[in-house]
């Protein structure tokens, strides 16, 4: 990946966020509180718009650049977990061009930023569900494989019952709901593949 | 949906705008989407700041001005606010005694708050946290997020906002601030559903004959659906609930609180069977207050706080106070 192609993996996700805000709005009221597809729309659009005319030299500076404005930008728990991990990932690149296994080495990075800050181990319902099977597809087949893992890993939170997050106060009336920030995350995976 | 706004996306800073041009005595700031108090930085007081997701109203910016919060940082509907949002309060009201983060158990409000108060520290600044988990309705257990914060934030930021007033340690501001919370319970019920500007529609579908139990106040549904109940069984399943998660007997500051959509005579109403239940269960009640504070946008329903009081909690309760929301003593 080079730095041009940073920024259209970056845009890409703009663009499919944009595309299904209401889908995650939607999954976002059955066990949330409904605002995470406008969250995320409308950080990914201040991204775009900060991306613009920023002099990236490495993947990193356009990773680092991105995370910093989703935490400065979109708020809830969504802003600060995909802002740090972006972050994050963006330390781990700081070259112009990066190898497919740097970019692995970043994503588990990535994934490792938002374990720490929200606390969540696998089959909490949360993000990390959909983040580490595509880390681990990744690595072993690519960047098609990882959106495809990442969309699975989102699809099997519908049967879990939420630990972390706003949907833990359900209980077992979470269950039977895909998560929105797993959802998410597969489209991140999505835009990459 | 039929509300007055303009542009769903921009009811925040829409409503700061309309809340400066009522309330010349407040300092508000659109952009950044922050109310503070407009003598701020108050010289050696306590700076206490609080915020988080708006629709909530008069919680947090409604409780900006002396005797309360020096700062609120509101964030997007339902949405905690940034950290660059919550340092520019945390600076803003910094009077060289530290500052007091007022937070709700929310994932997010926690995490955002987390990082402001590690960024504060960079510029030195002493900051101290009092997370409000007053939702007996939540099991606090490993197994979830925790106790969520919602009607307590009232009476802890009324009483630390007292005993700042009295230029009080940072260290003793906190302190009475988690202790107000430790004596807090609360519960609540939904009679329908919240609609945010951005969605459009009610957050969950509610039939006419039924009711959301353990509801939370950002229209997450709650814990359980059950048949609509008359007023008095209501009352009973809240007093329960709080009494059995916070026993106690003695004085308490009874709030009866309104989501956004039930009209004071309900509220009433719903209160004297309140009130009627406590004094069967030797509780006393010494103070209350009946009424919208921590709203939910326009969810009819209602939710039930008591903290069990002690003399000090109840002379900082009843200490004068003069802002857009709560005015007593001026």
């Amino acid at each position: 990946m080079n730095v041009e192609q940073a920024r259209a993996w970056i845009t890409a996700i703009a663009t499919t966020v944009e595309a299904e805000a209401e889908t995650l709005t939607r999954l976002d009221s059955a066990i949330g509180d409904g605002d995470h597809g406008a969250n995320l729309k409308r950080g990914f659009a201040a991204v775009r718009a900060a991306l613009e005319g920023f002099e990236a030299h490495t993947v990193g500076d356009v990773l680092t650049k991105t995370g910093a404005t989703l935490i400065s930008k979109v708020g809830g728990a969504s802003g600060p977990l995909y802002g740090s991990a972006f972050r994050a990932m963006g330390k781990a690149l700081a070259s112009p061009d990066v190898t497919t296994e740097q970019l692995g080495d970043a994503l588990d990075a990535g994934l490792a930023a938002i374990r720490k800050l929200g606390g969540a181990q696998p089959g909490d319902k949360t993000m990390v569900d959909a983040w580490l099977p595509a880390v681990a597809a990744y690595r072993k087949k690519g960047p098609r494989a990882a959106a495809a893992a990442a969309e699975e890993g989102a699809k099997a939170t519908t049967e879990l019952r939420a630990r972390k997050g706003r949907a833990s106060y359900l209980g077992e009336r979470s269950i039977g709901h895909q998560d929105p920030g797993a959802t998410s995350t597969a489209l991140i995976f999505r835009a990459l593949a | 949906m039929k509300k007055f706004i303009n542009d769903p996306g921009d009811v925040v800073a829409q409503a700061l705008r309309g809340l400066a041009a009522a309330h010349p005595e407040l300092r508000v700031d659109p952009e950044n989407q922050l109310v503070v108090r407009a003598d701020a930085p108050v010289r050696g007081k306590v700076g206490i700041v609080s915020g988080g997701g708006s629709g909530h109203e008069p919680l947090h910016g409604g409780f900006v001005g002396p005797g309360m919060l020096d700062a609120a940082c509101a964030g997007e509907v339902f949405t905690s606010p940034v950290p660059d949002a919550i340092l520019a309060a945390t600076r803003a009201v910094d009077g060289g005694a530290g500052v007091l983060h007022i937070v709700k158990n929310y994932t997010g409000d926690v995490l955002n708050f987390e990082m402001a108060a590690e960024l504060a520290g960079d510029d030195d600044i002493t900051v101290e946290t009092v997370l409000v988990d007053d939702d007996v309705a939540v099991q606090d257990s490993t197994w979830t997020a925790g106790r969520r914060g919602t009607g307590a934030t009232v009476i802890v930021e009324k009483v630390t906002g007292a005993l700042a007033e009295e230029r009080a340690s940072l260290k003793d501001v906190a302190a009475i601030g988690r202790t107000v919370n430790e004596r807090s319970g609360s519960f609540a019920v939904a009679l329908t559903a919240a609609t945010t500007p951005a969605a459009g529609r009610p957050g969950f579908d509610l039939p006419d004959d039924e009711m959301e139990v353990g509801v939370g106040i950002h229209g997450e549904p709650g814990r359980r659906r059950a048949p609509l109940a008359p007023a008095a069984d209501v009352a009973a399943l809240m007093v329960d609930a709080i009494l059995e998660a916070k026993p106690a007997t003695g004085t308490a500051i009874v709030l009866l609180n309104g989501l956004g959509g039930t009209p004071l005579l309900e509220l009433y109403l719903l209160y004297g069977e309140v009130a009627a239940l406590l004094e069967s269960r030797d509780v006393r009640i010494g103070r209350s207050l009946v009424g919208n504070y921590v709203t939910s946008l326009d969810m009819a329903g209602a939710s039930l706080t008591i903290c069990h009081a002690d003399d000090e909690i109840l002379r900082l309760w009843d200490a004068w106070v003069r802002t857009p929301g709560l005015r007593r003593g001026v």
